[in-house]
């Protein structure tokens, strides 16, 4: 992790708190539904989110109502930090009627007009030109919200990414590319997989400007993404965050992961885990204590389990639910 | 010897065009290379240039004289010193690359028939009638959608300063400007997603791919992107836009550049799709699509564009998408196509008609939705079909007609319904292959004589 770290030394109580807070509920979430998914109560492809918490958390904070957000199939903890319900995304998990896409998307396919989270794309890539889109309506429209594209460092070998670079700086839209790279396509490490060593130089060749940032460090991702909202807001084109990060689980809830080692996942949550990153500048800096924590711990697995609940207890969808939404109707 | 100069395909699909302006003056010394002429195709003017060294001896055509045909002589070539001599026969020269087979490729155009609106009884009382070629309709369909709603607007490689590569948005740049006309770099994949998110944005893009041959690089983000989301969001968000352009075979561009993706796009759920044949249709159907809160497939045809139709002059002409149009009426047969394939449909119902059978004509416009109640009914009556279409024959569209009629209509067929459909292999490039790789009208007599048992 050769990224620039950039602290912002002013943190203040309530900053930390919340990103505490919402790292945290991702990671509970995630464990419970890795858990469901043992119990057959999730079927078909689960990507888990733990270890990257930070940075949906950190860039979220710096998102305005209004800005939309656009990502992967890895998209559990995204739709947490833009403030979708937990209880509506378990149930989609568990395929029943409450989930946010009625049951019929799925892990990988859920959306929220209402907090402008448009996907949810299971196809590796395809989500940054349909970021860059949102950014080209939201100019058109000229609205001044900006667009976060999310998308791993597998997709960034994607032609239609530098089809997208190319005319998002052509065109000058308001998006934010977000290279989550956490260091593996699916099991294929980016040393084996990407000629370059930093992907955000990849952007110079498009005039895009960019940088690398620890994903381990939220403090250093919201840094980031202000820098990142401030240029795209100002007219100025499209900006790239690699955002160095590491997942802890394996591709899928499928993957034996024996492409790298137990001591290597094992180092990195000791030593650089985001959310105990957070806990101890908490401690030290002595805006709680310990059972303060404790309390939030709890309040969290409260909200989980409810989700769980809810997703274990929602009907499945009514069998004519097969025959709708393939059409929207026409107005007359 | 004197050397005859003639008129020169510009296109693929060119069989004439206006001699614009001529560069040159008789008794003028030129040398190759030199600009003899303007000429004007319908999709762009082109400069034309001498091949051959010499003095103009005459010229044949006068300048602004529209319609010459492609390789009738328009001007007479000396070499220096020579004198015209009206007895002696020239010697022609092609000046374009193979002219004499790509006019022998193209197949005649039929004349358009001027009625045929039974379905559309519905116009207003007085309704007049326009001539206009499908181009200037699917023109004019984008413009007024255009001035009727500010979301709407159009993308594309060379639709905008270009004027568009087969002139379709021909003028829309000036109307516009260049937040609406936009021009793409070449890159189907990438500026298919944008527009596809542009739609999820609250925008309603017209996507124009130069042909869908090139839309084969986009495949994922329309069918993956733009046809699912409805579905896969529980109805949240979708994509109200409309992918469009040439499809299907043009002349003489072999394998890669022709073929018909009707039957590819009507598979998929969640997708429109549409291919119209006459200028009203292409118009009405457009603005339909536009409008439409769905991904729409326009599927247009190129040997279509410079082609003119009757087209109703109503200031906001619509037609509703799912519905076919019976062209003729008729009682003994009913032939079932879309698009280009209704030219042979149309053609051969002449030829059976002249033969004392009465013939019922259905054009599609639309295959998804399928107005399959319009060739049910039509069926019934006249208890035999064939269908028409210039895709493959593998899983084509009319595969799919025969099996609804065998389950709807089955009782009331006399004969199997067979299926005219391109043959099936790649297109090929040399003219004669061209032309038997193609749906002709030959197939669909043969056919409907078979189904006549005569």
């Amino acid at each position: 992790m050769a990224a620039k770290k950039t602290s912002k030394a002013n943190v203040s109580k309530d900053d930390l708190m919340h990103f505490y807070r919402e790292m945290l509920l991702i990671r509970r979430f995630e464990e419970k539904a890795g858990q469901l998914y043992g119990m057959g109560l999730i079927g078909g492809f689960c990507h888990l989110y733990i270890g990257q918490e930070a940075v949906v958390v950190g860039l979220e904070a710096v998102a305005e109502e209004g800005d939309k957000r656009v990502t992967s199939y890895r998209d559990h903890g995204h739709m947490l930090a833009c403030g979708m319900e937990a209880d509506g995304v378990m149930a989609e998990l568990t395929g029943r009627s409450g989930g946010y896409s009625k049951g019929k998307g799925g892990s990988m396919h859920m959306f929220s007009k209402e907090k402008h989270f448009y996907g949810g794309h299971g196809i590796v890539g395809a989500q940054v030109p349909i970021g860059a889109g949102l950014a080209f309506a939201d100019k058109y429209l000229g609205n001044g919200r900006v667009t976060f594209a999310y998308f791993g460092d597998g997709a960034a070998n994607q032609g239609q990414v530098y089809e997208t670079f190319n005319m998002a700086a052509l065109w000058d839209l308001p998006v934010i590319f977000v290279i989550e790279n956490n260091q593996y396509a699916m099991g294929t490490s980016q040393q084996r997989s990407t000629s370059s060593a930093e992907i955000y130089e990849r952007g110079h060749a498009f005039g895009i400007p960019g940088e690398a940032v620890d994903g381990m460090d939220v403090l250093a991702v919201q840094a980031a993404g202000e820098t990142a909202v401030a240029h795209c807001r100002s007219s100025k084109g499209p900006y790239i965050l690699e955002i160095k990060t590491y997942r802890y689980r394996g591709h899928s809830m499928s993957d034996p992961a024996k492409y790298r080692t137990r001591e290597e996942v094992q180092k990195i949550r000791e030593e650089k885990d985001a959310i105990e990153h957070v806990r101890d500048l908490l401690l030290t800096g002595k805006h709680c204590n310990e059972d303060d924590l404790k309390v939030i711990d709890k309040e969290i697995k409260a909200v989980v389990n409810k989700s769980a609940e809810f997703a274990k207890e929602s009907p499945e969808p009514a069998l004519e639910e097969l025959w709708t939404d393939i059409y929207a109707q026409v107005e007359d | 010897m004197a050397i005859e100069i003639l008129m020169p395909a510009l296109s693929p699909t060119m069989e004439e065009g206006t001699l614009a302006k001529w560069l040159v003056a008789e008794g003028d010394k030129v040398s190759s290379g030199d600009i003899l002429a303007e000429i004007e195709t319908d999709k762009a003017t082109m400069e034309f240039e001498a091949v051959d060294e010499g003095i103009i001896a005459k010229l044949l055509i006068a300048e602004g004289t529209a319609a010459v045909a492609v390789n009738s002589a328009i001007a007479v070539l000396l070499e220096e010193g020579e004198i015209l001599s009206d007895a002696a026969p020239a010697a022609t020269i092609a000046s374009a690359p193979a002219p004499v087979l790509v006019a022998a490729s193209v197949p005649a155009q039929v004349q358009a028939p001027k009625q045929g609106n039974v379905v559309e009884q519905d116009l207003p009382e007085g309704t007049t009638f326009k001539t206009q070629t499908v181009r200037e309709a699917i023109r004019e369909a984008m413009s007024e959608e255009m001035r009727r709603d500010q979301t709407v607007y159009l993308m594309g490689e060379e639709v905008a300063e270009y004027q568009g590569a087969y002139k379709i948005s021909q003028g829309m740049l000036d109307e516009f400007g260049t937040k609406r006309v936009i021009d793409t770099p070449i890159t189907e994949h990438g500026f298919s997603g944008i527009a596809v998110g542009a739609a999820f944005g609250g925008l309603k893009p017209i996507v124009e791919f130069m042909t869908f041959n090139f839309a084969m690089q986009a495949m994922d983000q329309i069918i993956n992107s733009a046809a699912k989301t409805l579905y896969m969001s529980g109805g949240q968000m979708g994509a109200p836009m409309v992918f469009r352009g040439p499809n299907g075979a043009a002349a003489r561009v072999g394998a890669q550049h022709s073929q018909d993706f009707a039957a590819w796009y009507a598979h998929i759920p969640g997708l429109k799709v549409v291919q119209p044949y006459s200028a009203a249709d292409a118009k009405g159907l457009l603005k339909s699509a536009i409008r439409d809160p769905n991904p729409v497939i326009f599927l247009e045809n190129e040997m279509l564009y410079g082609q003119s139709f009757e087209v109703p002059n109503l200031s906001d002409y619509i037609v509703p998408l799912g519905k076919a149009r019976i062209w003729r009426e008729g009682n003994d047969i009913t032939l079932v196509s879309f698009g280009i394939g209704m030219k042979y449909a149309l053609q051969a119902a002449d030829q059976l008609v002249e033969m004392g059978v009465s013939v019922e004509v259905v054009d599609l416009r639309c295959l998804r939705p399928l107005d399959t109640e319009t060739i049910v009914n039509s069926v019934k009556k006249t208890n035999r079909c064939v269908t028409i279409e210039e895709g493959f024959p593998v899983c084509s569209i009319g595969n799919y007609i025969s099996s609804v009629l065998m389950q709807e209509a089955f009782d009331y067929l006399d004969a199997p319904v067979i299926n005219c459909t391109g043959k099936d292999v790649p297109m090929p490039y040399a003219a004669n292959l061209e032309k038997l790789a193609l749906v002709t009208t030959e197939d669909v007599m043969a056919a409907a004589k078979s189904v006549l048992y005569r």
